[in-house]
């Protein structure tokens, strides 16, 4: 479980971040949503120690990373796997040796053992067709899909996702989420993940929070959040006819929550 | 004026970042194995692979050098071998550390440069630190530490080389007598002098890694930016390698 303190980010005197309180739960994918722009992304190198926050707390299982030193920073990011925005594999590195990488510089496993569980990984996101290739020899898909093997290599206690399926079309995206939603609940990592796709939030969005100027301004889980009152929220979720369609629906089906 | 005041404390703040680094760069391996791995294939990468280009330079400067000297020895009383002395001290004193570096600096620095940038700006630099692991020193120390060991090697090649492009005009043209020649490239040798161009060339290849390192690093943008901070690199580690090269001369030959 992480919980986030009245979390403050500037860059340059532009307060990007105006507070957040928020809490992310193990065992569940936790959906960071919000227009581009809103701060999804500087938030979550907040929460993994990339950015340092003008001030705030952000608890790990009751450790507080703001205030931590290097060395213990150092130990807890072992126990941290991140996905980023657009990938960011070694691109010098074979598909298995990206995954063999994380094994190599924190293991003392031998050679066998990094690979039969670097395979072990690959094969659970369904990539052992591909362990010789290179990143820019593999499509998008593929790609997202070794940066998750690699994440999860180390067996990580957190899992922190930059919109896992930007760029993807609808099948792949859903594969990939169903994915992250099937590992998160398989070794009950505590999943954080930044989205502005809604069929991720409807797909696998278990804690649901929504950031909107630098602030947290709805919180709730995908049931929740088609019946919601909160203007923005709504303005954000049926910006497409889609949805909209599917919020009539949900409201005819339940007349009384509406 | 705030602006002013920038224009003075921002090359402190440079300098500040760049000293940071390197107290980055300069920490124990996290896995020793890991770093001979990568040293091993960074002398291959920066240093093997410039063999090429060092042999073919040195060759045809040195048979340049060798004409132009010759065509300016018009006084009768010169004797021949000078030739062979002037070109070969040329070539050890200046062309193999100096200018061998600078182009060295065109090559590696900016290969570099782009490689780091790269990955800075594909956020792998940042998927590194996630990791734990202290990206500086994984990725910056074996180049810095096989440019280091590997430049010596190519600063040997490339006098090797030069003397042989005069050679060859000693060999295949009548401006000077293979004998004249041979009688002048072993006279009056200092032996210090091959080792002061090793010791210049070695403090040169540290200058070149760790700039070119540097404005990889601290890329931010595109792939347009990782251009300029490469050629960036390139201009600035060639200043500062001519720069070094009169304090070194001052320091080592006076
Ligand atoms: N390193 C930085 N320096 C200065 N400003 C930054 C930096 N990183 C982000 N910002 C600013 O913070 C704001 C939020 O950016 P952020 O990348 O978090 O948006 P986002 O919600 O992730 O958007 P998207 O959905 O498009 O990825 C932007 O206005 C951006 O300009
Ligand atoms: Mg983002």
């Amino acid at each position: 479980m992480i919980i986030v303190e009245n979390l403050i980010k500037s860059f340059d005197g532009n307060i990007i971040l105006k507070g957040i309180n928020t809490t992310f739960e193990a065992g569940k994918t936790n959906l960071i949503i919000g227009k581009s722009g809103s701060g999804k992304t500087v938030l979550l190198k907040c929460l993994v120690g990339l950015h340092k926050p003008d001030s705030g707390h952000i608890f790990y299982n009751n450790r507080d990373i703001v205030s931590m030193k290097p060395k213990e920073l150092k130990h807890i990011r072992t126990e941290i796997g991140m996905l980023f925005q657009g990938s960011a594999l070694f691109d010098s590195m074979t598909v298995l040796e990206n995954v063999s990488f994380p094994l190599q510089m924190f293991t003392d496993y031998t050679k066998a053992e990094i690979y039969k569980r670097a395979m072990f990984c690959l094969e659970r996101v369904n990539l052992l067709h591909a362990t010789e290739r290179f990143p820019s020899e593999i499509s998008g898909g593929m790609q997202k899909r070794v940066a998750i093997a690699r994440a999860i290599a180390l067996n990580p206690k957190y899992l922190f996702c930059d919109e896992p399926n930007s760029g993807l079309d609808p099948q792949t995206s859903i594969l990939i989420d169903e994915l992250i939603h099937d590992i998160t609940a398989e070794y009950n990592i505590t999943t954080v993940i930044n989205t502005h796709d809604m069929n991720s939030v409807m797909g696998i969005g278990d804690n649901i929070t929504f950031i909107n100027q630098g602030e947290v301004a709805w919180e709730g889980n995908k049931d929740k959040i088609l019946t919601t009152n909160n203007k923005v929220l709504n303005d954000f979720v049926f910006a497409s006819n889609l949805f909209q369609k599917v919020k009539e629906a949900a409201i005819n089906d339940s007349p009384e929550e509406a | 004026m705030e602006k002013i005041l920038q224009l003075y404390t921002r090359p402190f703040f440079l300098l500040g970042q760049y000293i940071v680094l390197l107290l980055q760069v300069f920490t124990i391996p996290d896995k020793w194995k890991v770093f001979f791995k990568q040293l091993i294939k960074e002398i291959y990468k920066l240093g093997v692979d410039s063999l090429g280009i060092v042999w073919i330079i040195s060759i045809f400067i040195g048979a340049v050098m060798a004409i132009q000297i010759q065509l300016n020895l018009t006084n009768p009383i010169m004797p021949q071998y000078i030739l062979g002395l002037t070109t070969r001290d040329t070539l050890l004193l200046e062309f193999s550390s100096t200018i061998m570096c600078i182009i060295l600096a065109g090559k590696v620095g900016s290969n570099i440069a782009s490689e780091i940038g790269t990955m800075r700006i594909t956020e792998q630099i940042d998927a590194l630190n996630i990791m734990g692991v202290n990206s500086a020193n994984y990725l910056i120390l074996p180049k810095v530490v096989g440019l280091m060991l590997f430049t010596p090697v190519l600063v040997v090649f490339s006098m090797f080389f030069g003397i042989m492009g005069g050679y060859c005009i000693a060999i295949f043209t009548d401006l000077v007598s293979l004998s004249q020649w041979e009688y002048g490239i072993q006279s009056y040798f200092k032996e210090f002098y091959v080792w002061y161009s090793i010791i210049k060339s070695v403090i040169f290849a540290f200058l070149i890694s760790t700039i070119a390192s540097y404005h990889g690093y601290y890329a931010k943008g595109g792939a347009l930016d990782v251009g300029k901070a490469s050629t960036k690199s390139v201009v600035v580690s060639s200043i500062y390698i001519l720069l070094m090269d009169v304090v070194l001369t001052k320091l080592l030959l006076q």
